[in-house]
């Protein structure tokens, strides 16, 4: 079907669309979430914040888990490089993803304050915590890890929890929790009318000013401060993943090599940088019809498509560079699996993914309303 | 060399974190099914209490399905944490059916566990009947890619090993798919969970009907549970995953162990009921047998034999002394002298490179392994057989009590008389954990008898590992068992609150709770 090169760059655009489907999907929920303490003031209020994703929370955060288990299949080192070495790190992902469930499912079950309130915090901090520290996350494979493999391929990382805080690993977690928060404003502003929307909108023309800053931002330091990595022998497109033969070197600003190459990219970190400020326009018109209101979340999800292609790019070919021995990086040419288990897995993707947004979209469209209180009040017993 | 600390930290977070998981996935895996035969009984007759069935045990399955998805995500995480030399090292293989799983089972299943639950008034009845029951079918085709993997790690086949890559790459993908060991798993598995969501059906409504409210719903629900129950775990005994153990190396491993069976004997092999296995002696004391019994479970036959754990063990040490050879050439295929003739030698070899990493435990080198320690990898090369033995027996035991009680439901059922046997209904009742232990043990037994292997006969489990501290799992070990358990409690606190309460829960105003205010306001209160 298509030769084994080609397998490897179709597969470096899938997992790119599938991180981008969880970003736009459950980043969306993860931003309702983060948002909850700002734009409800009331427990009913909450519910239906809460209830605009309530049918929707546990399919989106399908994509967290299908992008997870498709870095598994097929970037197998990345994804046991990634994971053990940010051992803290993804335990407190993790920890901090067991509260979403529990807490859109058991919040609404007993009719206490305390209990409910409880439960929002939780849910605040399963929705911020994620994005924090995969955009934390991403600074450091922006700045390489510290990683190198023995003989036998066993991976051995050297860095620490605290050492992954850097100025500019933090400033790429607030771009992250940023898209997060940007994006499900503009889903509120959709999805739900007076105060609770007034309230997005006003905290979304916030954040979207905050997110084109720290983009535009760490734009600057990967130009000025951060060194790119670059291999300088040549790569077997078609070989192998053998992840240690190959020589690689740092560079100031070779990060931007790709842009420079290729000058049409810059349109992906432009569009990731105007799109926000268009969706702020959106969001300050006072009386919203309906396509302003469509518009502002198309442009949040434009955000979140370009600023993470935009790192990407960036990167390529690039996956996981090491920064204690930079020859062992990881390429999306050498750190992949097999021709067959790509050929399989793509496969499948192309069969599935066609039939998952096709009943997703049903299940959207069939739950599509204006949650309001007055609805909320109306099932108290069987909302969320 | 890999600490054993660091090992047997790293298994006991593995066993912690999953066979907490697996309390609340076989509830799922049969809850969705009985929803879904609830709900077509109301679309089809209409009857409005076959819809509030459909609702209150689906509220109950609600609070089981959201620990279940929360602790799920770990299972997710922890092979690339904790076992990433094993992520490394079989995830062109064992990835496959993950991602699969992902994209075929959990997005359905995720996707319209939400109509389920929310779109009760935004769907019509056959869009919502539809939603639960692809959401049951989600469920199940979970459980398959699950045990597809799982059945690999078990009997690895459609697969080999690449020098290059230093890793296991994937061959035949039918192969895995219709590995036999994966297809008796999964009905095994999957009926197993059937088993637990009839029992966990059957017990409350025995206590509603013990506390003599809520009839004729408590009835319905005890029928429906009774019919399903009886047909699953009659599924579970009959096509047990007993057949599944002549199919591989490593199971027949398993299969002596499970029997404590030490020495081969003439077929067919007796089943041994009882005893006191001895490792160190390597005989089962105190054995009480039953004639022919294991080599008809077993075999299926009258003539094959069952190799004991002694013959077995002795096979194993030549593969272990190739498996050093295999080694030796490998690092020198590492090392860039892959000539033809040392790939010959490699590939001649092979396939016991997995018996020569056994030796990693004692030396790094592999290839200067003494004599002592070459027999001390002959040891390891099967499991410790009293856990599992033990194990075995309460899983069996467990099977059987709940195959008399489902007979006996299903026929005090069947002639009305089920009321009336208020004994049965205590039976039943206090027989709620049965297919929990049935199913823990049931695991504990595939997953500690697979042992020393992660990967049978080709990655042993001590260096599938992470190259991590000991301390760093000790800490998250520590961290999981108090949330998990904080969890627990919350969960319990919620199940036991509904369960209790019965369909009154529903706020319909047809059910004993809200017909008798004055005795119930303490429940009543603080409820929706």
């Amino acid at each position: 079907m298509f030769d084994y090169e080609t397998l490897k760059f179709l597969w470096w655009c899938l997992i790119g669309f599938l991180f981008i489907g969880f970003a736009i999907t459950d980043g969306m929920d993860m931003g309702v979430g983060g948002l909850l303490p700002f734009v409800a003031k009331r427990d009913v209020e909450s519910r239906v914040v809460i209830n605009t994703v309530g049918a929707h929370w546990d399919g989106n955060q399908v994509w967290f888990i299908t992008a997870g288990a498709s870095l598994f299949a097929a970037w197998p080192l990345v994804y046991a490089t990634a994971f053990s070495g940010f051992y803290f790190a993804m335990m407190l992902t993790l920890f901090s993803l067991f509260l979403r469930p529990l807490a859109f499912d058991y919040r609404s079950k007993i009719d206490s304050l305390k209990w409910r309130t409880n439960w929002d915090k939780a849910l605040f901090v399963g929705s911020m915590v994620p994005p924090l520290v995969f955009g934390v996350a991403f600074g450091n494979l922006l700045q390489g890890v510290p990683f190198s493999f023995d003989s036998l391929m066993r991976v051995t990382y050297t860095g620490s929890f605290f050492a992954l805080f850097t100025p500019f690993t933090l400033l790429t977690g607030v771009v992250s929790v940023c898209m997060m928060l940007l994006h499900g404003s503009t889903w509120l502003v959709m999805r739900t009318d007076a105060d609770v929307a007034q309230r997005s909108a006003n905290i979304g023309r916030v954040i979207s000013v905050v997110l084109t800053l720290a983009f535009a931002l760490a734009g600057v330091m990967v130009w000025q401060s951060i060194d790119g990595y670059l291999v300088i022998s040549t790569i077997d497109t078609m070989g192998q993943a053998q992840p240690t033969i190959k020589e690689v070197t740092t560079a100031s600003g070779a990060w931007l090599d790709n842009y420079k190459e290729t000058p049409l990219l810059w349109l992906v970190p432009a569009v990731g940088v105007a799109t926000p400020v268009f969706v702020a326009f959106l969001l300050s018109i006072k009386s919203k019809s309906t396509p302003v209101k469509v518009f502002a979340f198309i442009g949040s999800s434009f955000t979140i498509i370009s600023i993470i292609l935009t790192a990407g790019i960036a990167m390529f070919p690039f996956v996981l560079p090491s920064s204690s021995q930079p020859n062992h990086s990881l390429l999306m040419w050498d750190t992949v699996s097999s021709e067959g288990t790509l050929g399989l897995m793509l496969t499948v993707v192309a069969v599935f993914i066609p039939i998952i947004i096709g009943y997703t979209l049903w299940c959207y469209k069939k739950m599509w309303r204006t949650v309001t209180v007055a609805e909320i009040e109306q099932n108290n017993h069987t909302a969320y | 060399m890999i600490s054993e600390a660091l090992v047997e930290l790293s298994r006991w977070q593995f066993a912690v974190t999953a066979l907490f998981h697996f309390l609340f996935v076989p509830l799922t895996i049969g809850l969705t099914w009985i929803l879904f035969i609830m709900e077509a009984v109301y679309v089809m007759t209409g009857r409005e209490i076959y819809r509030d069935m459909t609702k209150f045990w689906g509220k109950l399955f609600g609070i089981n399905f959201a620990i279940g998805v929360a602790t799920g995500l770990t299972m997710e995480f922890e092979f690339g944490t904790n076992w990433s030399y094993y992520s490394h090292y079989v995830g062109d293989v064992f990835g496959a059916p993950l991602a699969i799983e992902g994209l075929m089972a959990f997005f359905l299943e995720s996707t319209f566990v939400g109509m389920f639950f929310l779109g009760w008034d935004r769907l019509s009845k056959r869009q919502h009947l539809m939603g639960t029951f692809l959401m049951a079918l989600g469920t199940n085709f979970s459980a398959l890619w699950i045990l597809i993997a799982n059945g690999w790690m078990q009997n690895p086949v459609g697969s080999e090993f690449n020098y290059m890559t230093m890793r296991m790459e994937l061959v035949s993908f039918s192969e895995i798919i219709f590995n036999p060991v994966a297809q008796v798993k999964f009905i095994h598995t999957v009926a197993g969970g059937y088993v637990a969501g009839s029992m966990f059906v059957l017990s409350i409504s025995s206590y509603y009907l013990l506390k003599g409210r809520d009839i004729a719903f408590a009835k319905r629900s005890f029928s429906v549970a009774a019919g399903f129950g009886l047909a699953a775990i009659f599924s579970v005994i009959l096509l047990g995953d007993e057949s599944g153990y002549e199919v591989g190396e490593v199971q027949r491993v398993k299969l002596a162990a499970i029997e404590a069976e030490y020495h081969t004997e003439p077929a067919p092999a007796a089943f041994t009921l009882i005893g006191i296995p001895d490792d160190e002696a390597m005989e089962t004391h105190y054995a009480v047998k039953i004639p022919y019994a294991l080599g008809l479970i077993a075999t299926r036959s009258l003539d094959e034999q069952v190799t004991g754990l002694r013959d077995l063990q002795k096979a194993h040490e030549p593969r272990i002394r190739n498996g050093m050879i295999a080694y030796k050439y490998l690092v020198k295929l590492r090392n860039g002298e892959d000539t033809p003739e040392n790939i010959a030698k490699f590939n001649e070899t092979k396939h016991d490179l997995g018996y020569g990493l056994l030796l990693k435990r004692y030396t790094d080198k592999v290839v200067d392994a003494t004599e002592a320690q070459i027999q001390m990898a002959v040891k390891d090369s099967t499991p410790p057989v009293a856990p599992v033995f033990w194990a075995f027996r309460m899983m069996v035991a467990s099977g059987f009590i709940m195959l008399l009680l489902f007979c006996l439901a299903f026929y005090f059922n069947a002639r009305r008389q089920i009321e009336q046997k208020r004994w049965l209904l205590k039976s039943i009742f206090y027989a709620l954990p049965l297919p929990w232990i049935a199913i823990e043990t049931g695991w504990f037994v595939a997953e500690f008898g697979r042992q020393p292997w992660a990967i049978s006969e080709v990655l042993p489990t001590f260096l599938s590992t992470s190259s991590l501290a000991a301390s760093d799992v000790l800490f998250s070990l520590v961290a999981f068992i108090i949330v998990y358990s904080i969890l627990f409690v919350i969960e319990m606190y919620l199940m036991i609150k509904f369960a209790r309460l019965g369909p009154s829960a529903l706020h319909t105003g047809r059910y004993h709770f809200e017909q008798a205010p004055e005795l119930t306001s303490g429940l009543r209160s603080q409820n929706s």
